[in-house]
């Protein structure tokens, strides 16, 4: 049944993991996303359900367990802030190495180094650019509401089998600590069907499974990588997710996604009413980057400002899509602070006033 | 007489497992890692639990582990063996997983990783292959070459009082409460093969006992590494590594043996 709940963004994401018929959790603490292990406890799922929750004694140990549990071919989950993101992500290479899927969340807050426990943007090139070593990608879902925290969930887990691949939630200490009402999923079964590569143990009927991303075969090796690309490229076919408000008739758009997003909606109303035709493009999937949507979004756009708590990463995706065709600027607020809706109309003043 | 009177299945003593896929092993001859693994494979056979065992493959020597082992196997990052193996007998729990482990993957880069694995009492057996040395890379300096043992990240010989003592990481695994069996073998003599066997299938059936973990340490050459012929580098070990590393068991059944 659905239920509609006053939950925070971090306890929306645990207890649709629940939901999602998740198999297992590991994770480690860290401000300000803590209340995803500390909800999974409490509700103690393994009881209900048969979820697993463990917890690590490091976020490298965390995401090898999940490596691990993942190459079972069950639905496996954990989640961390930047810091700890950074220690997964050998983890995280060798998940897209070795093709297995699984659900990364990163509520990111303000770096570089210990940085803040604040709000933050700035994981944005570790998510959607590789973060560990070799050519792969995550793809990457950016909600910017307790709603799309709990969404997220199953579908980031349907996108993860659907491309072997892992799939990063990347949200931030505003979606993840704010409260709002939410509708919960239903409860989804655990899944019983086994994956035909996954090593549950070899049974007669079946060819040994190896999980490796070894190949010590350069040309091998590079059929792999091609592999890859191609899945890449798939998802940027198939799975590439925008949303769009105002932008019919819009002059100037702003580009932001997660808490930036929900901040700059306010900016567009507040710009409308001053009589500027302003519009909101809010990318999903941070990758594949909604270049089409937003060139589509842009044809009658005069200027674009990036919104980002961060001192400006995702605009070069912005330009990189746009083909600088249309002048684009960044206004960012950085290492933890979350921008005003009053500095972002200013910003969008000032672009338009250069014209 | 004619050879096919000697050579034939009749007279056989010793066949591989057939949970072996046939592919030629990697290893150095003389090394200790090519009869710890087949004698894995063996005990797994003769337990009949092929479709019940994963095992997790390291970073070194042993990496191609999957490509001898016909069974389902998972390789993992250097040093991770024991987090992964952590996270898939958390979702499989009634399924054997055991991991294969080097001196430089399970004591220096994957300490952190096999203490608290150990510490939580994992239900799992870990085999660990003590050379004294990183095999794969080039003969370097481990936590655990001895002191004054020349490698070639200490050409003069380890100095403890720059370089650290060698580590004993099994001691230290035996006491932690989660551990419930410990011990140390060698597969240098015919007689000790046999007892380290004995001591993997101990580690193996442990897992039916759900008690906590299973830890086999190995002492074994590294001819190569040491840059000894197989005869001299197994007379080495005994002289200088079994000093150091005293076979045995340390932890039987939960308790430690008091020596
Ligand atoms: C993160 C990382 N660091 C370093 C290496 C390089 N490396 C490969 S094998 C190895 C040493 C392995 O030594 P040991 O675990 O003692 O196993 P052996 O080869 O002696 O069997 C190292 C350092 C690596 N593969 N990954």
């Amino acid at each position: 049944m659905k239920e509609l709940r006053l939950m925070k963004g971090n306890e929306a994401i645990a207890e649709a993991a629940i939901r999602a018929g998740a198999d297992a959790y590991f994770g480690y603490p860290i401000t300000p996303q803590s209340e995803i292990l500390e909800y999974l406890v409490e509700q103690n799922p393994e009881e209900t359900t048969g979820m697993v929750i463990l917890q690590a004694e490091s976020e490298v140990a965390a995401i090898n367990m999940v490596y691990g549990a993942a190459s079972t071919g069950k639905r496996i989950m954990t989640s961390s802030s930047s810091p700890g993101i950074s220690l997964m992500t050998e983890g995280i290479s060798y998940l897209a190495g070795a093709e297995l899927p699984c659900l990364i969340v990163n509520v990111a807050r303000g770096g570089p180094g210990l940085g803040t426990i604040q709000p933050s943007q700035a994981d944005y090139f570790q998510s959607t650019k590789g973060g560990g070593h070799g050519d792969y990608r995550m793809l990457v879902l950016a909600p910017f509401s307790v709603q799309e925290m709990a969404d997220f969930v199953s579908l980031g887990f349907e996108l993860a089998f659907k491309y072997r691949n892992p799939v990063l939630i990347l949200s931030d200490g505003v979606i993840g600590q704010m409260m709002e009402k939410v509708e919960l999923p239903e409860f989804q079964p655990r899944k019983t069907d086994y994956e035909p590569w996954g090593t549950t143990g070899k049974t007669p009927d079946r060819e040994r499974n190896i999980i490796t991303s070894l190949n010590l075969d350069a040309l091998e090796h590079e059929q792999h990588n091609f592999k890859l690309q191609a899945k890449y490229k798939q998802m940027e076919e198939e799975d590439t997710r925008c949303e769009t408000s105002f932008c019919e008739d819009a002059e100037y758009l702003i580009i932001a996604y997660g808490a930036s997003a929900r901040i700059s909606r306010k900016a567009v109303e507040l710009a409308r009413a001053k009589g500027i035709k302003a519009g909101l493009f809010r990318p999903i999937t941070l990758f594949p980057f909604p270049s089409k949507e937003l060139n589509e979004a842009a044809r009658n756009a005069k200027g674009l400002l990036s919104v980002e708590m961060s001192a400006g990463q995702m605009i070069e995706d912005v330009k990189l899509a746009t083909g600088c065709r249309i002048p684009v600027q960044h206004f960012g607020r950085y290492g933890g602070v979350v921008h005003a809706p009053g500095e972002i109309l200013e910003a969008l003043e000032k672009l338009k006033d250069n014209k | 007489m004619e050879v096919k009177d000697i050579v034939n299945e009749k007279n056989l003593v010793y066949k591989p497992s057939e949970l072996l896929t046939g592919a030629t092993f990697n290893f150095c001859p003389g090394c200790g890692h090519g009869t710890v693994v087949r004698m894995i494979m063996e005990i797994v056979e003769e337990m009949g639990i092929q479709g019940d065992t994963i095992g997790i493959s390291p970073v070194g020597c042993s990496v191609l582990l999957y490509d001898f082992y016909n069974i389902d196997v998972i390789q993992a990052a250097h040093g991770r063996a024991t987090a992964v193996a952590t996270g898939v007998k958390r979702v499989l729990p009634e399924k054997f997983v055991f991991t294969y482990q080097g001196d430089g993957d399970l004591a220096a880069i994957g300490t952190g990783e096999t203490i608290h694995t150990c510490n939580r009492g994992e239900n799992i057996a870990i085999i660990y292959i003590n050379n004294g040395t990183y095999g794969m890379t080039g003969g370097q300096m481990a936590p655990t070459t001895i002191p004054g043992m020349k490698t070639s990240t200490s050409p003069l010989g380890r100095n403890v009082e720059t370089m650290g003592y060698p580590l004993r990481i099994t001691d230290l695994v035996a006491g932690l409460e989660g551990t419930y069996y410990v011990t140390r073998q060698s597969v240098h003599t015919a007689a000790a093969v046999r007892k380290t066997k004995r001591a993997i299938r101990t580690a193996f059936e442990n897992q039916k006992l759900n008690k906590g973990t299973s830890f086999v340490e190995v002492v074994s050459s590294c001819n190569s590494g040491w840059k000894m012929t197989p005869l001299q580098a197994n007379q080495w070990m005994e002289e200088n590594m079994f000093p150091y590393y005293p076979l045995g068991d340390l932890k039987a059944n939960g308790e430690l043996i008091k020596k």
